[in-house]
């Protein structure tokens, strides 16, 4: 009854707000929910995605940073030059930088930060990022010039992330509380539970943003969320937790939907060391018992990318292996008898709590059973499953989404918890760590992509997908999340 | 009275304690490293070992207890892991929302339940009994979740009359606040009215039968003056006693409605603070619930001692 009595209500409704809209002010705000609140607001202290979605480039700003298109441009520094032996950069800083407190941004903090990171104490949760670092001197008050031990092909990139950020010793103290950064939003509030508040900076060295302020909501209820956006309490919806409602979103002319890509690579991660997974012929037998898209369909309502490697689809240099490992249940149980094991084995399958892992193992479940293969399904927390699976290396199978970008190199480090151990890879990526050519480059990660996919190391699912729901007239929303962001400046409403 | 009183007391303290080391032993033996879950997949073990430290997480387990324990006696319950602010705080900020929600469901589920049970009862067994005993079921048997969800659909995404959740601080002011609250408040109380209503009712009709009422009956009352003289008041009792148990129920137990509609309240900060590993946070809350729990019974048991005065004679 109430329903028909809104619609029936609704034209009237519209008259009344379209006489009002004419006077109105440019909308000068905007309201972003998503689900998980950040623990505290340091990019530099945790490894927590909600973080970097609040401050990076927003906040906080380092010397490079990550487009939405997933390219890296300069941001504090302003150029660099690079000797020819790869090994020290010279950092040419952007003049008349601040930072919120009105101290001004030199090269003493930027050497603080890049120390600070790599110290000995340093609770970085990339620090790995910064450990080819020998050296950072200050040349002048402008100039840093930072010494690699030796050359690495991805500095700049690592420069990039949301870890890297240049803060300032002044306020360091207070950072995870009181974040002061150089970006164009300074922090005004945060009311735990419920939301962080941002202003635009005036004195901000680049471009005023078109907003003068926002809103970050917390809302982790994939129900609530729905609930939330079609309210209109909340104008944007990054990494909208609910697929199975985006079709009703789509059809409505008030809202848009965004489906990009994000750095998640969803893999049925593989303990290489625990029998009977040591048998190459075991991996392959997993990975041909995998139907891909049907756990696409099933678990991500369609929302997501097949892989066949572990890299990004939307990567120049991404490599479509995915026929290498066909669904093919019937070489499966061929694979598994000539390994020895034709009536199937029984094996464990944690699953963390993201419904890309809860819903998609069920269904990996299922398919694995179709070949034979018992695998019982325990449901963990992320502490639980940080401290078993990935911590004690006591576990069979599991499903996660590796969201880190490029992160390829996880494979040449054999005490990483899926354990594979291939010294030729190990080479591989050392090589590719010393090269900056970039066509070279593309080769030895296409190299990369096809050892690792021809050796099974894992069962490699799809692409996570990153999707978006905002009013219609919400424009220069990231599409994709080359990394966790949400770039306010480049938001706007459209007139 | 004042030794029953005190005899209550005693045993509030002693299932405090007991309650303080069940809490500590059962968080602390569950699996995850709070450090662990903060750093993520690409820590490394020097960086953990600092955090740890950072922590406090490297002393041993007596030790963490007895500071634990000695810092809720003299008010400071420890800092957040996760957060990194006082835990104290944080739960202050929190009751803000749990406390006036719970009251307000508490109040909302009063002002149905009691006259409903007395109409119920005083017309046992004609239609407006059955109606009333029709609706108390359906309110018992209904989730209060999916109350919430269609009081969502109807009067936030619908009607629009209120927002879909959230709460805006009472910074803002009285009125926009309790604004907020009412979706969540209607949405814990209906389920609790039902069950109210229903005790309210059964209990009246057991006093009804009593020998005193046929006395006060045989003394020239009419029913009804009967019922609102000597009915009421006998009927309290176990009324008061599911009081009780719903204001804690509404304390502790609104984290589904405090999911539903995102309210940043206590059963929010202990989801979140599970999840994360948060464990000084979580054992805390819980202690502080325990707590709420207990002297709402110790609180009850006075009132039980108010309304019948046979027992403040019995002790």
């Amino acid at each position: 009854m109430a329903i028909s009595f809104t619609r029936a209500l609704a034209p009237a409704l519209a008259a009344t707000a379209a006489l009002f809209a004419g006077t109105a002010w440019a909308q000068e705000d905007i309201t972003v929910a998503m689900q998980l609140e950040p623990p505290h607001l340091d990019p530099t202290g945790a490894a927590a995605q909600a973080i970097d979605s609040v401050v990076y480039v927003n906040i906080f700003e380092g010397l490079t940073r990550f487009q939405g298109d997933g390219s890296i441009v300069p941001l504090l520094a302003e150029s660099w030059e690079i000797s020819e032996d790869g090994t020290t950069y010279t950092f040419k800083l952007r003049d008349g930088v601040t930072f919120h407190d009105g101290t001004a941004m030199d090269a003493e903090d930027v050497k603080f930060s890049l120390d600070r990171a790599r110290a000995e104490d340093s609770a970085n949760a990339q620090k790995a990022l910064f450990a080819g670092i020998s050296e950072v001197a200050v040349v002048d008050p402008l100039t840093v010039e930072v010494t690699l031990s030796e050359p690495n092909g991805s500095f700049l990139f690592n420069l990039a992330w949301g870890d890297a950020v240049i803060v300032a010793p002044e306020s360091i103290e207070d950072i995870k509380t009181a974040p002061v950064g150089t970006g164009p939003y300074t922090f005004s509030e945060w009311v735990q539970g419920d939301r962080i508040e941002v202003t635009r900076n005036p004195e901000y060295w680049g471009d005023q943003p078109a907003l003068a302020s926002a809103t970050f909501k917390f809302i982790s209820d994939p129900t609530a969320a729905f609930a939330a956006v079609m309210a209109e309490d909340v104008d944007v919806f990054t990494g909208f937790p609910a697929p199975e409602n985006l079709p009703q979103f789509e059809a409505d002319p008030r809202f848009q939907v965004l489906v990009g890509s994000t750095e998640g690579e969803t893999i049925l991660s593989t303990n290489n060391k625990q029998p009977p997974f040591d048998n190459p012929k075991v991996r392959q037998a997993l990975a041909h018992a995998i139907d891909r898209q049907a756990i696409i369909d099933g678990a991500m309502f369609g929302y997501g990318t097949p892989i066949g490697t572990h890299f990004a689809p939307h990567h120049p240099a991404y490599l479509d292996l995915t026929g290498n490992s066909a669904h093919d249940p019937e070489k499966a149980r061929a694979l598994l008898a000539e390994a020895g094991f034709a009536d199937g084995f029984e094996t464990t399958l944690h699953l963390p709590p993201p419904s890309y892992a809860r819903r998609g193992g069920e269904i990996v479940a299922a398919q694995l059973a179709e070949v034979g293969i018992t695998a019982e399904i325990t449901n963990v927390e992320w502490a639980q499953w940080l401290e078993t699976v990935f911590r004690g290396k006591d576990f069979g199978l599991t499903i996660v989404s590796h969201t880190e970008p490029m992160d390829i190199g996880i494979y040449a480090r054999p005490d990483y918890y899926f354990q594979y151990d291939n010294a030729e890879f190990q080479s591989l990526m050392e090589t590719l760590n010393a090269t900056t050519d970039p066509d070279k480059r593309t080769e030895l990660l296409q190299q990369a992509q096809t050892t690792i996919a021809e050796d099974y190391v894992n069962g490699y699912l799809f692409q996570l997908a990153n999707l978006s729901v905002a009013k219609a007239e919400v424009q220069g929303l990231w599409a994709n999340a080359p990394t966790a962001a949400v770039d306010l400046a480049a938001i706007s409403w459209a007139e | 009275m004042l030794r029953y009183a005190l005899k209550r007391l005693l045993s509030l303290c002693l299932s405090l304690i007991v309650a303080s080391v069940v809490i500590f032993a059962v968080i602390e033996v569950a699996p995850g490293d709070p450090a662990a879950f903060m750093l993520g997949v690409n820590a490394q073990p020097d960086t953990l070992a600092a955090l740890r430290a950072e922590l406090g997480l490297d002393v041993p387990k007596l030790q963490r207890y007895l500071a634990w324990v000695g810092g809720m006696l003299s008010g400071d319950f420890g800092t957040s892991y996760t957060y990194r602010t006082p835990v104290a705080q944080m739960i202050a900020d929190r009751l803000w929302v749990s406390l006036p929600l719970a009251l307000y469901a508490l109040a909302l589920s009063t002002a149905i339940a009691f006259p409903a049970g007395i109409y119920a009862a005083a017309r046992r067994g004609q239609p407006g009994d059955m109606a009333v005993m029709g609706a108390t079921q359906l309110g018992v048997a209904v989730p209060n979740f999916w109350f919430a969800m269609m009081l969502v659909l109807i009067f936030a995404i619908n009607l629009r009359w209120f927002g879909a959740g959230g709460f805006p601080g009472w910074d803002k002011g009285l009125w926009p606040g309790i604004h907020a609250l009412t979706l969540p408040a209607i949405a814990l109380a209906l389920p609790q009215a039902a069950i109210l209503a229903r005790v309210m009712r059964s209990s009246l009709l057991d006093i009804l039968g009593e020998d005193f009422m046929r006395t006060a009956r045989a003394k020239g009352l009419t029913r009804r003056q009967a019922l609102w003289r000597h009915g009421l008041r006998n009927a309290l009792i176990p009324v008061l006693t599911i009081i009780g148990l719903q204001f804690s129920f509404l304390l502790a137990g609104s984290i589904i409605i405090e999911q539903v509609f995102f309210l940043p309240g206590l059963g929010r900060l202990i989801f979140q603070a599970i999840s994360s590993r948060d464990l000084i946070v979580v054992e805390s809350v819980v202690m502080l619930l325990v707590f709420a729990v207990i002297s709402v019974n110790f609180l009850v048991d006075l009132a039980y001692a108010a309304v019948d005065p046979r027992l403040r004679a019995r002790t």
